[in-house]
């Protein structure tokens, strides 16, 4: 009895001794991540993502070493899929560091809830690509090192075996040709699904993904003239086509309602034939199709093709307690030999044709130049407003309720509904 | 008498087949995940369509595994949550039946509603509390002994202590110690006080020695929701070096998924809770099935 309480007893105190010895020797900074004497701190996404981490540890080391460094820059880096949320619970506890790294569409939320102050760099941003320049009212709130673009992947050798013609930046595929393709490769019968769109995402994919068809039908996510209403954009009748043309896809059996979890793993098994994807995936294609890849912009739908702009980028917070700094880090960070060793490490494109000009695969004629092209010719900023996160949960409800069979006008009209109270009841998000 | 027999076993071996089916449905997803751990990414979905995404065949290896170390500190996140979860199930059980049974044996005015205002915390899902929860710690004193002087800061974000303390206390562990201990005869303590015992003695001599099946279920409720914290240290630390095993499956989640190494991790976590569970299952089966709840 006394013996088994005693166990109990000892455990506990040797727990607690190693969780004691832990805490000695890796000892979090409990105080603000911003404080000391001269060092600032940097969050990023890519915890797990060793590549893209080192590539911005290799920076930040190159910053310190360097005689103008105006501070220590300290690298914390969070897993991609729950960094917003540590964000927003150390914004809540006042604990933010000097430095964030934000989803280009959150930024205008960010600068409206005064987690960032804008940016006043140094670095000229005005070549950069225009999708790796985040503003909000006329300032600038954050600057990317690169960008990512939609595209179709397909293997060559089934083109032609279908008797279909390669899409090119210059003369994309049309709408009707887009049926024809789907309808002469279903006909092949090497596939169940000859199209993947990559229907099992979830979160930020649905409007990233989905939204540029309905940009090039014609509607939008919301009204851009003064954010207030997505009504007659989102549920108007250029909307309602392209819900129509959407459901349609799988109603045919081009693509299927829920897809693989893995688009890419199941495009390189053979399991689809044209996959709507990023950029990131390319590489990773072309090392197991080799040259029987192709690489190929999305589909006119009306209006010309369209793809998402913005990817990941950097923004100093309000409350930095050294700001010049941490903006002096930031313009030391676009020097082309930086962006070009991010872009490298990530397969990302390049934010300017300089840093491209570094990168053979970048640079004119190479393997993905094609990206650049498509996001400097295609790409469109997903709607600059802090409504912007409550507009893309509505609008990935609407695609998810469409493909699932409910009527495009009904679902289309609850979001437009959702988000114009969302709007009003935040007082039109004004600054 | 031998159709009987026949007829016996019959039914007995049906009650078995059964049983293993059942058993091996339940088992499927651990058994696809650790064969998975051992195989390419391309051989995981080209097999998924047949019976060897169940078998260990074809180009198995364990480079999964030694891609996992690679990308995450694996070996810390262990450690960082065994140590969480043990300190946090060794002084849960201690509070918590502490509580337990002061509500139970000792005469206190007004501990039913005590006991009535712990279990309704029950009804408030966690995630409501958890924001308001970030800003108290936040706001809580912090004692760090520096060589020979004592430093007192404010806040606990990003220390162990915020992963261990808001979760000691736990109104259904004290829920399930008080059922139990309302089970044990009260004559003992009325025995042991006529011996001249206290009521830390009887606790400690009497009624926690009697309660071996309720600890074990404490035990593993406890370790659970401790081991798979996802949200709250999501919330509350930023030093990879503090980071529990459940934040580091995040880590493989980039955008090409390599599913291999997500599988061999998966594999590595689950590891500690099947040892627990197979360890205390039979005191687990015990309490659960005389106390009527569920886990």
């Amino acid at each position: 009895m006394n013996k088994r309480f005693t166990r109990i007893l000892a455990t506990s105190v040797a727990a607690a001794a190693l969780v004691g010895s832990l805490g000695a020797c890796g000892k979090g900074s409990a105080s603000a991540p911003s404080v000391g004497s001269n060092e600032i701190t940097m969050w990023t996404h890519n915890a797990g993502n060793a590549e893209e981490l080192k590539a911005v540890e290799n920076i930040v080391d190159s910053y310190n070493k360097s005689a103008g460094a105006k501070a220590k820059i300290k690298v914390q880096a969070f897993p991609q899929d729950s960094y917003n949320d540590s964000v927003v619970s150390a914004a809540a506890s006042g604990k933010l560091p000097c430095i964030v790294d934000i989803d280009g569409p959150n930024v205008p939320n960010w600068a409206w809830a005064k987690y960032l102050t804008p940016l006043k760099l140094d670095a000229d941003v005005s070549k950069n690509l225009p999708s790796t320049v985040a503003k909000w009212e006329g300032e600038t709130y954050a600057v990317g090192t690169y960008d990512v673009a939609l595209a179709m992947l397909a293997r060559a050798s089934d083109l032609k075996a279908a008797g279909v013609r390669v899409a090119t930046v210059e003369k994309p595929w049309t709408k009707d040709e887009f049926q024809d393709a789907l309808t002469k490769l279903k006909a092949l019968g090497k596939w169940e699904y000859p199209l993947d769109m990559g229907t099992a995402g979830t979160g930020e994919w649905l409007p990233y993904a989905y939204s540029p068809f309905l940009q090039s039908f014609g509607g939008d996510l919301i009204n851009r003239d003064g954010f207030q209403s997505a009504d007659g954009v989102l549920n108007g009748d250029k909307a309602i086509e392209w819900a129509q043309w959407f459901r349609g896809l799988a109603d045919q059996g081009f693509m299927a309602k829920k897809s693989g979890k893995d688009s890419t793993q199941d495009f390189l098994n053979n399991k689809s034939g044209l996959l709507y994807t990023g950029s990131w995936a390319a590489d990773k294609a072309r090392a197991a199709v080799g040259k029987d890849l192709v690489v190929m912009p999305s589909v006119d739908l009306g209006t010309g093709p369209k793809i998402g702009g913005a990817s990941w980028q950097w923004g100093v917070t309000s409350g930095c307690n050294n700001s010049a700094a941490a903006m002096d880090y930031l313009s030391y960070s676009l020097k082309p030999e930086n962006l070009a060793a991010v872009a490298k490490a990530t397969g990302t494109i390049p934010a300017t044709d300089e840093a491209a000009a570094l990168l053979p695969e970048y640079a004119k004629g190479g393997t993905n130049r094609i990206f650049m092209e498509l996001s400097r010719n295609y790409a469109v900023m997903r709607p600059e407003t802090p409504a912007y996160p409550f507009i893309a949960t509505e609008y990935g409800k609407a695609v998810q309720d469409i493909l699932a069979g409910a009527d495009p006008k009904t679902a289309l009209d609850k979001s437009v509904k959702a988000i114009d109270a969302n709007i009003k009841s935040n007082g039109g998000y004004k600054n | 008498m031998k159709q009987t027999l026949n007829s016996t076993s019959l039914s007995s071996a049906a009650a078995m087949a059964v049983r293993i089916l059942f058993a091996a449905v339940a088992a499927f997803p651990i058994v696809f995940m650790m064969v998975s751990s051992l195989k390419p990414d391309q051989q995981i979905f080209g097999d998924m369509s047949s019976v060897a995404a169940f078998l260990p065949i074809g180009n198995i290896s364990l480079d999964n595994y030694a891609a996992v170390f690679e990308r995450v500190p694996a070996a810390r996140f262990l450690i960082n949550s065994i140590g969480i979860s043990a300190v946090t199930v060794v002084l849960g059980i201690f509070i918590n039946s502490l509580c337990a049974f002061a509500l139970s044996r000792m005469e206190i005015r007004g501990k039913r509603v005590v006991f009535t205002a712990i279990l309704a915390t029950l009804i408030v899902p966690f995630q409501t509390l958890a924001l308001p929860l970030v800003w108290w710690v936040n706001q809580l004193p912090y004692f760090e002994l520096n060589g020979f002087s004592l430093e007192i800061s404010k806040g606990w974000l990003d220390t162990y202590q915020v992963q261990i303390i808001p979760f000691i206390a736990n109104a259904f562990s004290i829920y399930l110690y008080h059922q139990y201990f309302e089970s044990i005869p009260k004559e003992l303590d009325e025995a042991a006080r006529i011996d001249g015992a206290g009521w830390f003695t009887i606790y400690r001599k009497v009624v926690m020695p009697l309660a071996g099946p309720a600890t074990a279920t404490v035990a593993i409720l406890t370790f659970l929701p401790a081991w798979n914290s996802y949200l709250w240290p999501l919330m509350v630390v930023q030093s990879e070096e503090l980071r529990p095993v459940m934040i580091g499956i995040q880590y493989f989640f980039q955008l090409n998924v390599s599913w291999g190494e997500v599988m061999a991790y998966a594999s590595l976590i689950t590891i500690p809770v099947v040892v627990l569970f197979i360890a205390f299952q039979r005191s687990f089966i015990n309490s659960i099935a005389s106390s009527g709840v569920k886990g």
